[in-house]
């Protein structure tokens, strides 16, 4: 294996190790500041369009009424004793070495203002207790930072009392949208979810055309004819899936993946135009009220079509909302089959078609590839899978086992619950973040690198939409091809050999040249 | 004589005092954080599934500092010794309450002497990482080393009584448990003593309104106290239900 470019394009350079921690660079990111949300974008969420004028006093009762509704909000304000253990366990500090980048640095923006308005020694003794005034400096500070985490919750696994940084930094941005401080990305894209049905703005005429298509390509692929269902009334299974899944690379290919799966199952299965979407960014920015209204579509979605089940496509975060949240957000879901989990996700679905050996592979499709599995913060902390304690780790790896016969997995500290960020989580996913999106990837693609030079891997597989936006953005930057990438799917694709397929001799891996380009 | 009445007087008013503070503060921020509902199952995964699996984990987390052991061993190594020297040195001083001394806490007796060096080791540890590693000392505020001196110094000038200036602590307990009955006893006029006393006090005021509310805190942290059955059983706040009317 010859060895990766260390510094491709100029760019990124990868560490010593993925745990290497930086000189502490004051100010680094100080000026990265996401794009604003326009007016409309606020106000069709129901927050005010522009920052209003008593934003100051507003902002401060949000942080009493956040106190009160939420515990763990409350708990962690008070609860830290800045003994230093996440200083060093966030990807975007070890990637820039700002010092606001550390956990309990970006909580302390924060907690420094709850101190002075509520709590006696910050009232009397501000300086002593490090309180401040909310000032607009401190409103600017808290928004280029708190769009600096991805709420990956890795300081969280670290934190003696579990305090969240994600929860502060939900919280952070809510109290901003509150104010009319809003992001443009997620704003704007949570209103598409609302109104249209996905984050793209993809009408139901478009998706149809677009899932023609896909089954098209299976027919070619397979000659067999595998459908991706619109809408059709009266199925078993709704699935909900990241809107990228139709269009993005190599999302598609886990579409695919899971269309062939459900054929081979039997099932009866529909994607609805209506809640085309998996991702609910309504989490990003800590809103209840938002993520509720997108989860509610799932459910209408599905009592329309008169589904016996809701099995989710390969999304992170959209399996935390999904697997934690939705029940509460939109349940009880008491007119589905209980005898099946309420949701369940596609990698339960084919896992559990492996171990009743229902599904027929031919591993040496998959040979070409020498594959590693990134687990995904949102699954790996903050989901479960397969109704056991860290069957979210074991499901994925078993299934990728189950087609690849070259599968390693990187260092354990960065990987299953410690497991690092892409760099383009929690609403971070736009181009204006790039320089922060690659500094804050380098732990895991130090990691990468490590497997890459020990065990020779080429590819990474993962299992949530934005993870794999990011990495192909992203890898190219380290040396790596940019369909380096995969989703999970996409490998029992690969493998799955449908009932009455007839095997070509001659199916020539075409991803040999995908293999990692090894620029010297 | 009259000299010491005074002293008496002042320590048992600063006691019933921080005793006041020390109760009816921690008790409301508790109550706080009770009353405080949690919207979503929020549990950091992988989590237990089960109320036992759940006690099982808080159990880890309160006695063996599990999650800052995978953290940092230092840190783990120099606030254990702290903590638990803390521990045994505290029940160590129940005889100071108690008329006869309860039979385990005669037991505990010498081994309380070597926590209280455990204890100096650890806040010593803490004082000096949080001075020599760049991030700790950039996340410090002055309170957090105030709270590190103020800790060594109980823990030293009670130590000094220890080994270097005997107190007379006979009359010393005469004092407390006088103070459970609500007569003011003599204090010995030992200006250690009066320290070692005084920034006790200080410290039970300061307990509720400061990062000491990390004792009760860690109980109340969804991330830790709750069970991974979100899929099973729906969990819903009383403010969330509302929206549903």
């Amino acid at each position: 294996m010859a060895k990766l470019d260390m510094n491709a394009e100029g760019g990124p350079k990868f560490m010593a190790d993925p745990f290497t921690i930086p000189d502490i660079k004051c100010g680094a990111m100080e000026d990265l500041e996401s794009y604003m949300a326009h007016p409309k974008h606020n106000t069709d969420l129901g927050f005010p369009g522009e920052l209003i004028d008593n934003w100051q006093e507003v902002a401060i009762a949000k942080i009493g009424e956040l106190a009160e509704k939420n515990r763990a909000f409350q708990v962690y304000l008070d609860s830290c004793v800045k003994c230093g253990a996440c200083t060093d366990k966030c990807h975007y500090f070890l990637g820039t070495g700002d010092p606001k980048n550390m956990p309990v640095a970006r909580q302390d923006l924060l907690r420094s203002v709850y101190r002075r308005y509520y709590t006696f020694a910050g009232k009397y003794f501000p300086q002593l207790v490090g309180a401040r005034d909310l000032t607009r400096e401190v409103l600017d500070e808290w928004y280029n930072y708190y769009h600096q985490c991805s709420q990956c919750r890795r300081c969280s696994v670290f934190c003696p009392y579990g305090i969240d940084t994600a929860e502060i930094s939900m919280a952070a941005r809510e109290i901003m949208d509150t104010v009319g401080l809003g992001q443009k990305y997620c704003n704007e894209i949570i209103a598409k979810a609302a109104t249209v049905g996905n984050n793209l703005g993809l009408n139901p005429k478009a998706l149809r055309a677009t899932l023609e298509d896909l089954e098209e390509d299976l027919e070619d692929e397979t000659g067999i004819s595998v459908r991706i269902p619109l809408d059709e009334k009266g199925a078993d299974v709704l699935l909900i899936t990241p809107s990228a899944d139709f269009f993005a690379e190599p999302h598609i290919d886990g579409l695919l993946g899971y269309a062939k799966v459900f054929h081979e199952a039997g099932v009866s299965w529909t994607v609805s135009s209506y809640a085309s979407e998996a991702a609910n960014f309504g989490m990003f920015i800590g809103s209840y009220e938002n993520m509720r209204t997108l989860s509610l579509r799932i459910r209408q979605a599905a009592q329309d079509l008169g589904v016996k089940r809701i099995v989710f496509g390969e999304c992170g975060h959209a399996w935390r909302v999904a697997y934690s949240f939705l029940n509460t957000l939109a349940g009880p879901f008491d007119f589905l089959d209980q005898n099946y989990p309420i949701p369940q996700h596609i990698m339960e679905f084919t896992h559990d078609m492996i171990q009743k050996d229902q599904l027929k592979f031919d591993k040496s499709k998959n040979d070409h590839i020498r594959l590693t599995y990134h687990d995904s913060c949102n699954v790996a902390r903050g989901a479960g899978m397969g109704g056991y304690e860290g069957g979210q780790f074991d499901l994925p790896r078993e299934v990728l086992k189950a087609c690849c016969n070259n599968y390693f997995d990187m260092e354990r500290d960065t990987i299953k619950e410690s497991t690092f960020c892409c760099g383009g989580g929690g609403g971070l996913l736009t181009d204006e973040l790039m320089d922060l999106r690659v500094k804050g990837s380098s732990p895991r693609m130090t990691a990468l690198k490590d497997v890459t030079e020990e065990h020779g891997v080429t590819h990474m597989a993962a299992i949530c939409a934005i993870c794999k936006t990011q990495f192909s953005k992203v890898m190219p930057k380290f040396g790596y091809e940019m369909d380096s990438i995969l989703s999970v799917h996409q490998l029992v694709s690969n493998a799955l050999i449908l009932t009455g397929q007839e095997t070509e001799e001659d199916a020539a891996p075409e991803g040999a040249a995908a293999a990692t380009e090894v620029t010297q | 004589m009259g000299g010491i009445d005074v002293t008496a007087a002042l320590y048992a008013f600063l006691f019933y005092l921080a005793t006041l503070l020390l109760v009816v503060g921690t008790g409301m921020k508790i109550r706080r954080y009770a009353k405080a509902p949690a919207p979503l199952k929020i549990p950091t995964m992988p989590a237990p599934r089960t109320q036992k699996g759940v006690y099982f984990r808080m159990f880890r987390e309160v006695v063996l500092f599990e999650s800052l052991f995978k953290s940092n061993k230092w840190i783990w190594l120099f606030g254990y010794l702290f903590h638990i020297g803390m521990l045994v040195v505290l029940l160590r001083h129940i005889r100071y309450f108690t008329f006869d001394v309860w039979w385990w806490v005669e037991i505990i007796q010498p081994f309380g002497v070597y926590a209280s060096f455990a204890m100096i080791i650890g806040l010593a540890g803490l004082l000096v990482r949080r001075i020599v590693v760049n991030r700790i000392r950039y996340i410090s505020s002055p309170s957090d080393y105030l709270m590190l001196v103020l800790l060594m110094g109980i823990a030293g000038s009670g130590m000094m009584m220890k080994f270097v200036t005997h107190t007379d602590i006979i009359m010393v307990k005469g004092f407390f448990l006088g103070l459970m009955r609500f007569q003011i006893n003599a204090l010995p006029a030992s200006p250690i003593l009066l320290v070692h006393l005084g920034s006790v006090a200080l410290l039970m005021i300061i307990f509720p309104i400061s990062k000491l509310l990390h004792g009760p805190g860690v109980f109340f942290s969804p991330t830790r106290n709750q069970i991974d059955n979100s899929r099973e059983k729906r969990h819903i706040a009383p403010w969330a239900k509302k929206l549903e009317e």
